[in-house]
């Protein structure tokens, strides 16, 4: 706890700045390509905010179902729906007056969460020592979360049905 | 041992809901509001986890977040299944002129 910044400190502002960076460039981008890859640096710095905060086994599941799963199907989604030739101007942003506003918007949301994430008294307990958390979360969700785990299984079936429904070629032929 | 707090995480936290809230407000390509999207569900995600981590009780929040991940990957394919049907009857994923339905 001296005055002086230690290593931690270090590593975590520069994760911190990796993934707010990557995140304003993936907002202000008239790009989608562009946006969509510097998603990557985002989901890694939140994947490594989750590391420092001691939850390993979330922290890998960032990485796999992010990284490997979401940002995939967004490439997917890009390639599939726009030319490649207009990928320069394929993010347009909306008219001048509503752009502005979703700006100000935006503004005035950071300025109150941010206000009220540094003036709340918030009630802090001493963080614990680093400790590995997967074993605890198996327990947890095979007993006291086992419903939720068994509904959120079910909601993955209708999600894949659904959208291999909704994306199908022909909707009419055999629908 | 580390000398930054919840208070820290909390800011970078506001900071990814704001850019998505932008994004889904300013955006009009449709998959431009899924990355909003996806912004704000980290920025929750990373909230739930900082609040666990200094309120004592990392499992519970871990829980949720694992939660959270799965149903974030399911709203992402939904999503995505929908565009491509979208696309694929119009032409186009600007929201602005994906209006056949307005009356």
């Amino acid at each position: 706890m001296s005055a002086s910044w230690s290593f931690a400190d270090a590593i975590f502002y520069f994760i911190a700045l990796l993934t707010v960076v990557c995140g304003a460039y993936a907002v202000a981008s008239r790009n989608i390509v562009r946006a969509v890859f510097s998603l990557l640096g985002t989901f890694l710095g939140v994947a490594g905010l989750y590391a420092m905060l001691s939850a390993d086994f979330v922290a890998v599941v960032q990485i796999m179902v992010y990284v490997g799963g979401i940002l995939v199907l967004l490439i997917f989604a890009v390639m599939l729906t726009s030319r490649i030739e207009k990928a320069g101007r394929s993010n347009p942003a909306a008219r001048p007056l509503a752009a502005s506003l979703g700006v100000l918007c935006g503004l005035a949301s950071l300025v109150l969460l941010a206000s009220l994430a540094l003036l709340a008294p918030w009630k802090q307990t001493a963080a614990g020592d680093f400790a590995p958390t997967t074993a605890p979360l198996g327990e947890a969700l095979l007993a006291e979360a086992l419903l939720p785990f068994e509904l959120l299984s079910v909601v993955l079936l209708g999600v894949v049905i659904g959208a291999v429904i909704i994306a199908r070629r022909d909707p009419e032929v055999g629908g | 041992m580390i000398h930054v707090g919840l208070q820290h995480f909390l800011v970078v936290a506001a900071l990814l809901f704001c850019l998505g809230l932008t994004c889904v407000l300013v955006r009009r390509n449709a998959v431009a509001i899924l990355i909003g999207i996806e912004l704000i569900l980290n920025a929750a995600g990373l909230n739930l986890i900082a609040f666990a981590r200094f309120g004592g009780d990392l499992l519970s929040g871990t829980v949720f977040v694992v939660f959270l991940i799965v149903l974030a990957a399911a709203e992402a394919v939904v999503g995505l299944a929908l565009i491509i049907a979208v696309h694929r009857r119009l032409r186009d994923i600007d929201l602005e002129r994906s209006d056949e339905l307005r009356g």
